[in-house]
């Protein structure tokens, strides 16, 4: 089991666990719909590998790695 | 394309309640790319450049309609995920929301993502009960297997809840008369984030009620106040007039309050609130919304080629060159159509002054030099660009520019700046200054800087031309197929050359004047429309067939008239024109040009689309310009000069990195209110450009 966003393989399914962000970051990706309990799927990457498109509450949004790592999955 | 000047050139809305022209104001808000400007175009009948991508809004746009006698004003806000401003934008559509004046605000939603639209919904509520939901892009929706309670959703929010496909004009006579008879509804829903919360903040509630009276909610009050959201609050006070926390009403009621909510062990109220409007969220989506979840297979499959390491940059360059290669392939034709159209007419033109008994001094002048320059920026400038735009905006409808940001983040990253910035580029593939406001959409300040000083890299369409006409006369030969297809790929070529110096150049202004780590953008990857493509093609045609046509005889025209007099008029033994052009030989030779191209350059400033016929008219003896009759006559004029294809290539360069436009910079100067970055936002392109045509001058020369 993957244990952040970052590391969620393409296709793959998990639930948002805690947000290890701070501040302006946090309240973002929590407004993005990245808050405690919710569904995420990693849909396809970016040629480089970063970023990764992930789809999130309905929509599909790209995030940066580094931010990526900050949203822990649950379990 | 992107945002034209007419588009970003209307009036900024100002408050609602100082329109004095309308019964009615609606504050349209929404998340971004939600199909909100096509809901305002629906509404008011105006042309709002939509397309494919969040940000397109980045300045509120008001229009008007009418209906049963009374007469409806629409602002339509930048879009926004929330109300928690977190980028200028959604802090402008808060404050719009709060303290506007609007009657009613109308939130436009995408019925495929409802949950999280409804974050923003859930806010504005919060705000105003005075709130018409439209569930927007229906059908869309409904090709994902997603439908939409509409009916439900309305009776459990207590607003009114339109279904619209606002594209196919569904839904948009049904949204004006729920404008128009809309009454403020007796309750609405109101998200409860739980008893430990509810109650610290009842209190609070009661005393801003009395304070406020009714001049903002006091719900919404009471929740910033504790979750002490500091910008909000700075608003709030400065529209109040008053510092709220400190009243002597709410001061103790906001400290109670606050320890009731530390009792009771809530330590991040911030968080509680977020997670309390999307639990509200699921909750009513489960009450509302069936089916479809995720991505569709198709849509994944597509995105994927697009984005693979093996397919992502060479389809993307694929797509440019094929643009490319059916834009000089394509406008051959119709320019010398063009061209001997108005050949015709100037001769017609000549023989009626000359009948008039016009004096040749004038005579000249006004045809010799107005209206062969007119004639040449209109028949090689226009054909170009009537084909390009329209093949570029269909991209653009489709949703494939969110994917390139999608793509050269990285690049982007690495330069320390945002993945958006290729939005803007793209914005300045149609007009530079157009691409410097559109950078508002960079939530960074320091990001937007850069991309503010960098986005004359990309050449626009006034420059586009005078590369097709570079390559095709120097550095392509033959009028095949197969040498459409080389042009094609050498204008690619300078097109990746424009973007290869934003990177570098950003990454250079990264490390040094505006230093600092890349922020962390979020960028949303909006579902494959199918474009309307009649509608793409006739509304690029016509916006870009009168903008440039516009432009010609605004700026061409004078142009002429001024080059010709200054290849004219004669100080000593010399013309003035012949004068200048000495004087900067040396400069120009030195970078690979001449005295003649750098004077071009120069007086090109108000509008490259004049460089050619300047150096044109600078070589022709008579000091006018002979008219091009086809690129072989001009080749010979430019070869006579000394023009090799070195000439040629450092020209191009030049074309693609020098000072940009004086629109362009006197936006640059709005933009950022600053005239340092104004004069760096001319010189940083210049240096690049003199830098590198140096060097080709003395490697190849």
């Amino acid at each position: 089991m993957a244990s952040n966003l970052a590391r969620l393989g393409e296709g793959s399914r998990a639930v948002v666990g805690d947000i290890a962000a701070a501040g302006e970051l946090r309240r973002r990706l929590m407004d993005l719909g990245l808050t405690p309990g919710a569904g995420v799927e990693c849909l396809f990457a970016a040629p480089s590998g970063d970023p990764r498109a992930y789809m999130i509450r309905g929509s599909v949004i790209a995030l940066r790695g580094a931010d990526a790592a900050l949203v822990a999955l649950a379990r | 394309m992107g945002l034209t000047l007419r588009s970003v050139g209307k009036n900024a809305a100002s408050d609602a309640k100082d329109d004095l022209r309308s019964d009615i104001t609606v504050a349209l808000a929404g998340n971004p790319n939600v199909g909100k400007s096509t809901v305002f175009n629906a509404l008011t009948g105006l042309r709002q450049h939509t397309g494919n991508w969040s940000g397109k809004t980045v300045v509120t746009a008001r229009g008007y309609y009418d209906y049963k006698g009374r007469t409806v004003a629409v602002t339509d806000i930048p879009g926004a995920y929330s109300l928690r401003a977190s980028s200028a934008e959604e802090e402008a559509a808060r404050d719009y929301i709060a303290f506007g004046g609007a009657d009613l605000t109308v939130v436009v939603c995408d019925a495929g993502a409802l949950e999280r639209n409804l974050n923003l919904a859930l806010q504005i509520l919060e705000l105003t009960p005075n709130v018409i939901l439209a569930v927007n892009l229906m059908d869309e929706a409904k090709k994902r297997g997603i439908a939409v309670d509409t009916g439900a959703l309305s009776r459990v929010l207590g607003v009114p809840v339109i279904p619209m496909a606002a594209r196919r004009g569904r839904g948009v006579e049904e949204l004006r008369a729920a404008i128009d008879g809309f009454t403020p509804p007796p309750f609405a829903y109101t998200v409860r984030y739980g008893e430990d919360v509810e109650r610290a903040a009842a209190g609070l509630e009661m005393a801003l009620e009395n304070v406020l009276k009714g001049r903002l909610g006091a719900r919404y009050t009471a929740l910033r106040l504790l979750e002490g959201d500091g910008r909000a609050l700075e608003n709030i006070n400065g529209h109040l007039g008053f510092d709220v926390p400190s009243h002597p009403d709410v001061a103790p009621a906001l400290e109670k309050a606050r320890a009731e909510l530390n009792n009771a062990g809530v330590e991040n109220i911030s968080d509680r609130l977020i997670s309390g409007i999307y639990s509200a969220a699921t909750g009513l989506c489960r009450e509302c919304v069936s089916g479809g979840s995720g991505y569709g297979e198709g849509q994944l499959r597509i995105d994927r080629l697009l984005t693979r390491k093996a397919t992502g940059i060479p389809v993307m360059l694929l797509l440019l060159a094929l643009i490319f290669f059916i834009t000089v392939k394509g406008a051959n034709a119709p320019s010398d159509w063009l061209y001997a159209l108005f050949e015709r007419i100037g001769a017609v033109l000549s023989q009626g002054l000359a009948a008039l008994g016009v004096p040749k001094a004038v005579h000249d002048a006004l045809i010799l030099g107005v209206w062969r320059v007119l004639s040449y920026v209109v028949s090689v400038m226009l054909p170009p660009m009537a084909i390009f735009f329209p093949m570029f905006t269909l991209l653009e409808d489709l949703g494939y520019l969110p994917r390139v940001a999608f793509n050269l983040d990285s690049g982007f990253r690495k330069a320390g700046a945002c993945g958006k910035q290729c939005l803007t580029m793209a914005m300045g593939f149609g007009c530079n200054a157009a691409g410097v406001v559109g950078c508002r959409i960079i939530d960074s300040k320091r990001e937007r800087l850069i991309a503010v000083l960098t986005n004359s890299l990309v050449p626009c369409n006034g420059r586009f031309p005078i590369l097709i006409a570079l390559i095709t006369m120097f550095l392509v030969a033959g009028s095949g197929v197969g040498s459409s297809l080389l042009a094609a790929l050498a204008l690619t070529g300078f097109i990746i050359l424009g973007a290869g110096a934003t990177l570098a150049v950003s990454r250079v202004l990264s490390r040094t004047i505006l230093k600092g780590e890349a922020s962390s953008p979020t960028l949303e990857l909006p579902p494959f429309r199918r474009p309307k493509i009649g509608e793409v093609v006739v509304r690029s045609l016509l916006d870009r067939t009168l903008f440039v046509l516009g432009r010609a005889a605004a700026v061409a025209a004078p142009a002429g008239l001024l080059i010709w007099l200054a290849a004219n008029l004669r100080v000593g033994d010399t013309t003035v024109l012949a004068a200048v052009t000495g004087a900067l030989d040396p400069v120009g030779r030195f970078l690979g040009l001449d005295g003649v191209i750098l004077t071009a350059f120069i007086l090109g400033l108000p509008a490259n689309e004049t460089v050619i016929p300047i150096i044109i008219m600078a070589y022709a003896a008579s000091g006018t310009f002979e008219g091009y009759e086809n690129l072989d006559s001009l080749r010979a004029l430019l070869t006579q000069n000394g023009w090799t294809w070195v000439t040629a290539l450092c020209t191009g360069v030049f074309t693609v990195l020098h000072w940009p436009c004086t629109t362009t910079l006197l936006t640059v100067k709005k933009e950022t209110g600053s005239v340092k970055w104004t004069a760096l936002a001319a010189l940083i392109p210049t240096a690049a450009g003199a830098i590198l045509c140096a060097l080709i001058a003395h490697i190849l020369g």
